[in-house]
């Protein structure tokens, strides 16, 4: 290198520490007045369809929130930041809200992946975290001030093996996705099954961006006695499994898919093959069908009604994840006069007989989730829609 | 001009103070944390610089190396039982062991077939992380111990600032002891010209190997730092995503410039964070700064600016 460009090195070096000075001055004003709750969401990304709806959820209810006069007499102020479903920039966002943005408590998380990279930083913090991810490790083992809102892959798989069981059905195939909801399903599913009398005698994969699975259907159509086929897997893989399925002229035997494809695209994806497919989902997906008598009617409908005037989509199950989150926080922070962080996380724990999009929440010392089967429904695809199967069949 | 300013390790002195001054700015934990990713990042792209700009071989499967490393402290500690540092260097020694046997007869290649086949390469690393699911977790990735040497415990964002710190300043100072060896001498040849880098005597194929393991042993351990910090892996860290990453720092930075590596880890990882005010034009501005910054500063943005001042006097 010559004499100047040494010089220039040097000069560029310095410039590494301007960037970092600038950011030291945004983010330090803050208001007293207000109680702040932070959100890491996957709002774009690979899993935008979690994250976009638990986003607009979020918005619309805090403002609702505060227009009817905020919590214990103070505003809420959301501090929401898109981690694009990155583990890693979730974790530097959750630092961020903890040791800048000082929060009190978090509802966010969007996939388990996310979640589980956040935990160790709320926990360390001591600040409540109400997760949206569904696998069941981040309430198993419970963690002090960890907590979520939706069913549980496990709770999934009781709910389609309690079905099979009604049916007397004993022998089931399995063909699941290698992405990371598939194959914890999967896993739930395996450990599970002996519990309801279910042998899983065959069993196949596929991956998350695979646009084919006839081949994985066909294995599974040569083995005899099957009466059943279980597919845990989310995103476009199980529209396919469908397309696939009926295609090869499989649809005799009974196919079961998982809250996974718990909204309006999976019929449309799947089309007529749909027809008959049976999945387990919460209560929002039929708000309208449900018996008048039933306690989460009103509030699907309610929420049903805000998400859709306001976000002008449909409603999806995730964004009711985001809606259950919220309020369960909003009680506890009533309940406890104030936002401090360890009494808030009290409250949570205390939380009985919430009535949410996703069921009916107890949640105690032991259960960070508070949610037993009855928060499922169980469907039924008939004539393009979703319908409520009645219990016994 | 002064003299030690001509001095080869002027700008790791230069380095050393921005590290030693830095947190003087810091308000909050949340700021130590960026810059420990910062120096994270920068560790591996010095070593991808070292492969790409320096020896002129380019890597798409760099992130593969990086994961084993990450999962190397995840799986030792967890599954077998083998403490954290030793798992560390274990996941070097691995790293360059699959470097040396995968390099061997895919660095033959050139141009698009050496990209494919690295791209490959790391394809294949995150293939197994994700499928290998009892010892890895899957795709949800598993937590990773906390580093503990001689009973103190290695937690907290400031104290894995100066860790990764240190790491990063033995990393530069080697990379840059590396121009003025006959090793550096014979990649810089063989980046201008394989064929006259032959004529000349230099044994192509054997530094080309060398720069492919140190550039795998420096993503390794940037790799095991990043998951000892997080105590927590997933598979992203070895995906293509991340493998498109580091090439952007490099190339941001500066091909061939050890402190150009440094700075495009600073801007791809600080970027995000100062973008997210913008809310949904964030991936917007952070595409559109990319693009700008590739058309006006070709050589990335070191080179760049340190022509500015020679073309002034």
């Amino acid at each position: 290198m010559s004499k100047q460009s040494h010089f220039k090195t040097l000069f560029a070096a310095a410039a590494i520490a301007l960037p970092a000075s600038m950011m030291s001055f945004a983010g330090t004003a803050s208001a007293q007045q207000t109680v702040k709750i932070g959100s890491v969401l996957s709002v774009t990304g690979p899993a935008s369809f979690l994250g976009e709806p638990e986003d607009k959820t979020l918005r619309m209810y805090v403002d609702k929130i505060n227009a009817a006069g905020g919590v214990a007499g103070k505003k809420l102020e959301l501090v929401i930041y898109d981690d694009g479903g990155d583990a890693n920039k979730a974790r530097t966002f959750a630092t961020r809200l903890v040791e800048d943005d000082k929060v009190v408590a978090m509802v966010g998380g969007s996939t388990t992946g996310t979640t589980m990279a956040m935990i160790p930083v709320f926990e360390e913090a001591q600040v409540p975290f109400i997760s949206l991810a569904g696998a069941i490790e981040v309430v198993d083992p419970v963690r002090k001030y960890v907590f979520k809102t939706p069913h549980t892959d496990k709770m999934a798989c009781e709910k389609i093996f309690e079905n099979l069981k009604q049916r007397k059905f004993t022998k089931i195939a399995m063909i699941s996705g290698t992405d990371g909801f598939g194959a914890s399903m999967r896993a739930q599913c395996v450990k599970v099954a002996p519990t309801y009398d279910v042998q899983i005698v065959a069993e196949e994969t596929y991956g998350p961006r695979d646009s084919d699975m006839t081949a994985q259907l066909t294995k599974i159509k040569a083995v005899p006695g099957i009466q059943a086929v279980v597919n845990p897997g989310f995103g476009q893989g199980p529209a396919i499994v469908t397309r696939n399925y009926a295609q090869l002229g499989m649809s005799s035997t009974p196919l079961y898919q998982s809250h996974g494809v718990a909204s309006k695209s999976f019929i449309e994806l799947a089309g007529p093959a749909a027809e008959g497919v049976r999945l387990p989902a919460a209560a929002l997906l039929v708000g309208d069908k449900l018996p008048d008598n039933d306690p989460q009617k009103k509030v699907v409908l309610d929420y049903k009604k805000t998400f859709e005037a306001t976000a002008n989509q449909p409603v999806s199950t995730f964004g009711g994840h985001a809606y259950d989150g919220l309020n369960i926080l909003v009680e506890a922070m009533q309940r406890a006069n104030g936002a401090d962080p360890k009494k808030v996380r009290d409250e949570i724990e205390k939380t009985k007989g919430f009535v949410g999009t996703g069921g009916i929440v107890n949640m105690s010392p032991t259960d960070h989730l508070g949610l037993d089967l009855s928060a499922f429904r169980m469907l039924e695809v008939k004539g393009g829609d979703w319908a409520l199967l009645p219990p016994g069949t | 001009m002064p003299r030690w300013v001509r001095h080869r390790y002027a700008s790791l002195v230069v380095l050393a103070v921005v590290i030693a001054l830095l947190p003087l700015l810091f308000p909050s934990s949340y700021y130590y944390r960026v810059a420990a990713l910062v120096w994270v990042s920068a560790l591996a792209a010095i070593g991808l610089n070292i492969l790409m700009g320096k020896a002129g071989q380019v890597s798409l499967g760099h992130a593969g190396f990086f994961g084993i490393g990450a999962y190397a402290v995840a799986i030792g500690p967890t599954h077998l039982g083998v403490p954290p540092l030793a798992s560390l260097l274990i996941g070097a020694v691995l790293s360059a062991a699959l470097a040396y046997l995968v390099g061997r007869p895919i660095l033959r290649l050139k141009g698009h077939y050496l990209a494919i086949a690295t791209l490959g390469l790391g394809v294949l690393v995150a293939l197994v992380i994700t499928t290998e699911i009892r010892w890895t977790g899957g795709p949800d990735g598993m937590p990773v111990k906390k580093l503990v040497v001689f009973g103190w415990r290695a937690s907290g964002a400031d104290t894995w600032y100066w860790i990764t710190a240190g790491m990063l300043l033995i990393g530069t100072w080697l990379a840059l002891n590396l121009d003025d060896t006959p090793t550096g001498r014979a990649f810089r040849a063989l980046h201008d010209s394989e064929i006259a880098a032959r004529v000349a005597g230099v044994h192509v194929d054997r530094f080309k190997l060398q720069a492919f393991v140190i550039a795998a042993v420096y993503a390794s351990l940037a790799g095991s730092a990043l998951a000892l910090m997080n105590g927590f892996v997933n598979p992203d860290q070895a995906g293509f995503l991340h493998s498109v990453e580091m090439v952007t720092m490099v190339v941001l930075g500066g091909l061939g410039s050890v402190i150009g590596s440094i700075v495009g880890a600073a801007v791809l990882i600080m970027l995000p964070q100062a973008l997210t005010v913008f809310q949904e034009y964030e991936h917007l501005l952070l595409g559109f700064l990319i693009i700008v910054s590739m058309i006006f500063m070709r050589d990335g943005i070191v080179p760049m600016l340190a022509k500015l001042p020679g073309r002034r006097a």
